[in-house]
């Protein structure tokens, strides 16, 4: 057994112990950050208020006392680092770097708000909003992408979705504008499918030309035409359903039960979405398509078939995505408004390791990242807009760096199947 | 059940991949189809369950044509194909691999993955296989994801199953509860081609002999009146010699030290595990082992080209754990890699190109930012020659020549210079005999020369003729030795030892 033993004494390099020194680090430098900086804001406290007076159960203000909250929050955070550098490979890399970041965030709002009051139930409603496109376009990724075909144009078909749903909305209604948005999604969905599955053109080129394609359709439509005839671009926007009960209860109720038919769309398409790929016989068959096409060839299934009927789905998705911009939020398309949401909606896929449930959860910290930066403005705060709305873009290559861990794409992903 | 191929001819472009084949595969028997690789062995078989389309010819099953527009007819025909690169998502369980296609569903396309489990028991109950239903596809040793492809054949009740290279990533001991499967199979009425290379399995277990030689039917045997020197001659087309001449052991000092060496794969487990080895001058050590015990890792981190997360690496007395490739190569270590198509050459470079890969810096080749390619066309020429690789031009691009002259190429660019330690992983692994007789030369020219040679391979009569000493690795480690100081190299005593039977 004295083999056994130098084994157990040995220190091996391994990828955890290396992920875990960086995370460590990481957390450290938050705590520093925040002992710095957040802590130094003199005696007061920071108001989250929780309810509005209009709700059905008041809520009283949350009050925070600021200095004291942060310095604990910088203990905490040092203690995380620390714990993890000795741990090394086995302290729970993930959770510990998550629970951090959300941390330095909470000390971030303290710091921020201290002296003044700030709607935390207003900020996670916009939370939820602003990861709708972010989400669809991110499951629209998740669809095409399980059975292998990437799918960079999200971003084009968000845009086509948007336009669409202005245009067809200011002439037929709002029910009418989403249908033609999604009709128009699946249209592109199809066409890239045709490109890259039966002509197999390049699947990031492909994905190129499109969004470049419907990038300046759109802007000559809306600058020449819609300056024109106005009435073309002004479509109705979605109100807001409250459903009963549910949309009483406290901070939960207004976050996810006062919202537009485009969130509970959001939330219903994810539920289907996992059901679809884990529980049923043609999920199974698209998965399987995406792992290994060959495998599913052998056995009589029609990689093809699966490929078009797959990516036409997300292009339909991302329609309806699309048209939350112009039929949920402003009634009206401007140019270019996507402004790469469907890029970051393919980081939220990665992130989501390719899985519906995970997508959204990454869509909704996007989300966060968007809404704060929005709120923050308000708050007035020393940091410069600008930078703020850099957060979501930082927080998407800190996250998709791989600190993660390193998530698994489907095996045959972007790799053309070539039938022999 | 009686299946007919009738003149089958099948073209790829201007290659003929199968010419006027005519075979037939009875009920209860077992057909062996003998060929080397690129024989059209597998092309025949691909025709048969129905992936390619024939240029020419029927099949007919029972008397009468059929026609099979894809797999799927020939599925429903009863004809099943366990391929030689299992056809398994590695990332779904046992179940949903052998159900997918054929899936049991309840309301709304729901997987009803319980009957399906049920329906995978049942077959492993009547056919004797043990496999585990809800265990996933990547943590099962070989022979096990085997057993999966079988069950996906019976399951869907196939008279007809097409073995193609079954055995090749199998251990001896593996082999042999493979050829009890197919026994039973055989003895429950059942319809079997056996596909492969090797004379002695087919001479085992094949009740009919067929031999494919350039996409022909040259020949046909009967085990017990056939021998495996005239089956050779029928697959090579001339008088072959299984043995490999080499002049006495005597090794020198060791070259290679290897002290508790620890690899880690990419996911952490363990690859290597606290391994210890040496190799000496003027002596060829085989690793023996089923793939995936670490043997590739192991390969990886000697040349430089896999993080090294304990032990140390001694060569000629100097320590390179940490060394990078090129240090090595400097020093004088060759490596040819195990996967000659994605690590051996570039395939979109041409053969002079690719001879250079690991010297185009040398002063030779280049001048401050340009390449020299007078230099490096001249030295191509004269190492294709020396080893003969044989390409229309040394222009030619190296992806569009045949496996076994890729494979010289890459012995010609690492052996092709004052070399002192060869390190070879499965260094003829589907290459055509002639191939390999010279690759063996040249590795036991090496050896003469008093080179250190290490060699893995998975084929263990390439080890066996080849290697001085043979090592067995199994989960990471050195389970036994065998030759030299160890005990006398015996096939059976080492197909034990890579199972991990402790001996």
């Amino acid at each position: 057994m004295a083999i056994e033993t130098v084994q157990a004494n040995r220190k091996l390099d391994t990828q955890a112990g290396r992920q875990s020194r960086i995370a460590a680090v990481l957390l450290v430098g938050l705590s520093a950050l925040t002992a710095m900086v957040f802590a130094q804001v003199g005696d007061g406290d920071a108001v989250f208020r929780l309810s509005r007076a209009s709700d059905a159960i008041v809520l009283p203000d949350l009050a925070v006392p600021a200095m004291e909250f942060n310095y604990i929050a910088a203990g905490v955070l040092a203690f995380l680092g620390v714990r993890l550098w000795i741990r090394g490979g086995s302290g729970r890399i993930s959770l510990s770097l998550g629970f951090g970041l959300l941390l330095a965030v909470a000390a971030f709002l303290v710091w921020a708000t201290v002296g003044k009051a700030f709607s935390l139930t207003g900020m996670l409603q916009a939370t939820v909003v602003r990861a709708v496109p972010i989400a669809l376009g991110a499951l629209a990724g998740v669809l095409s992408e399980r059975v292998a075909v990437t799918n960079i144009a999200i971003e084009g078909m968000l845009l086509a979705g948007a336009f669409t749903g202005a245009l067809a909305g200011s002439l037929l209604g709002g029910w009418g504008g989403i249908a033609a948005a999604v009709l128009v999604g699946g249209l592109f969905g199809l066409l890239l499918a045709a490109l890259v599955v039966t002509y197999r053109v390049d699947q990031i080129i492909a994905g190129v030309v499109i969004n470049l394609f419907v990038l300046g359709v759109t802007s000559y439509v809306s600058s020449q035409v819609f300056q024109e005839y106005r009435f073309l671009n002004n479509a109705p926007v979605f109100r807001v359903i409250s459903i009963p009960l549910l949309s009483d209860i406290p901070v939960i109720g207004p976050v996810l039960f006062q919202q537009n038919i485009f969130v509970y769309g959001a939330l219903i398409m994810v539920a289907v979405a996992t059901y679809y790929l884990f529980y049923t016989r043609s999920g199974l068959r698209a998965r399987a398509v995406g792992e290994h096409p060959r495998a599913a060839d052998t056995l009589g299934i029609d990689v093809y078939r699966i490929r078009y009927i797959n990516v036409t789905i997300a292009g339909m998705v991302a329609g309806f995505g699309g048209a939350w911009l112009t039929l949920g939020l402003v009634g009206r398309f401007d140019e270019n408004m996507t402004g790469g949401r469907g890029f970051i909606a393919l980081a939220a896929m990665i992130f989501g390791r390719w899985h519906p449930v995970g997508a959204l959860m990454a869509a909704l910290i996007f989300g966060f990242a968007d809404s704060l930066q929005q709120k923050l403005a308000l708050l007035q705060t020393p940091i410069p807009a600008e930078f703020l709305a850099m957060a979501p873009y930082l927080a998407t290559i800190v996250v998709v760096a791989g600190l993660i861990g390193v998530a698994r794409a489907p095996a045959a992903d972007g790799k053309p199947y070539i039938k022999e | 059940m009686e299946i007919e191929l009738r003149g089958i001819t099948k073209r790829f472009g201007e290659v003929v991949a199968n010419s006027d084949v005519n075979l037939t595969i009875r009920a209860g028997e077992v057909l062996g189809l003998l060929g080397e690789n690129g024989a059209g062995k597998s092309t025949l078989m691909n025709v048969l369950s129905g992936l390619y389309r024939p240029d020419g010819g029927e099949i007919l099953i029972d008397g009468k044509p059929v026609q099979f527009r894809g797999p799927g007819d020939a599925i429903r025909a009863g004809i099943g194909m366990v391929h030689q690169h299992f056809m398994l998502v590695p990332v779904f369980t046992v179940a949903e691999n052998v159900v997918l296609g054929v899936e049991p569903t309840g309301p709304v396309d729901f997987l009803d993955l319980k009957k399906a489990r049920a329906q995978v028991r049942e077959i492993n109950e009547t056919y004797g296989l043990e496999v585990d239903p809800d265990e996933y596809i990547e943590n099962l040793p070989v022979g096990v994801q085997q057993r999966v492809e079988i069950i996906k054949v019976l399951f869907r009740s196939a008279n007809a199953i097409i073995f193609d290279e079954p055995t090749a990533v199998l251990t001896p001991q593996e082999v042999t509860e493979f050829f009890a499967i197919v026994k039973s199979l055989r003895s429950a009425g059942k319809a079997i081609v056996f596909i492969t290379h090797k004379l002695h399995e087919i001479l085992e277990v094949a009740d009919r002999i067929s031999v494919l030689r350039e996409g022909r039917i040259v020949g046909e045997g009967v085990p017990g009146k056939t021998t495996d020197l005239e089956l050779a001659e029928m697959m090579v087309g001339r008088p072959v010699s299984f043995k490999v001449d080499k002049t006495p052991f005597s090794p020198g000092p060791v070259l290679l030290d290897v002290q508790h060496l620890t690899v880690l794969r990419e996911n952490d487990a363990v690859a290597v595990n606290d391994l210890t080895l040496n190799v000496r001058a003027g002596e060829i050590v085989g690793i023996a082992g089923v793939q995936g015990n670490g043997q590739s890792e192991l390969v990886e981190a000697l040349a430089g080209v896999r993080r090294v997360a304990g032990g140390s690496v001694m060569f000629q007395g100097k320590d390179i754990t940490g060394a990078s490739a090129r240090d090595r190569h400097r020093l004088g270590m060759a490596h040819i890699p195990e996967d000659r198509q994605r690590t051996g050459i570039i395939a979109a470079f041409t053969v002079a190109e690719n001879m250079v890969l690991d010297t185009y810096y040398d002063s030779r080749f280049s001048r401050g930012l340009a390449m020299d390619w007078q230099a490096v066309n001249q030295n191509s020429a004269a190492a294709a020659a020396a080893f003969d690789v044989r390409t229309p031009s040394i222009f030619e691009k190296a992806g569009h020549l045949s496996g076994g002259n890729q494979q010289k190429l890459v012995v010609a660019r690492e052996l092709n210079r004052d070399t002192k330690l060869l390190i070879a992983s499965q260094p003829t692994r589907g290459l055509d005999v002639g191939s390999i007789e010279y690759i063996h030369k040249r590795i036991v020219d090496a050896r003469e020369e008093g080179d250190g040679i290490l060699i893995v391979s998975s084929e263990l009569d390439e080890i066996m003729s080849l290697c001085d000493r043979i090592l067995v690795m199994f989960k990471g480690r050195i389970v036994a030795e065998f030759g030299a100081a160890g005990r006398p190299a015996n096939k059976n005593d080492i197909g034990l030892a890579m199972a991990g039977v402790a001996a």
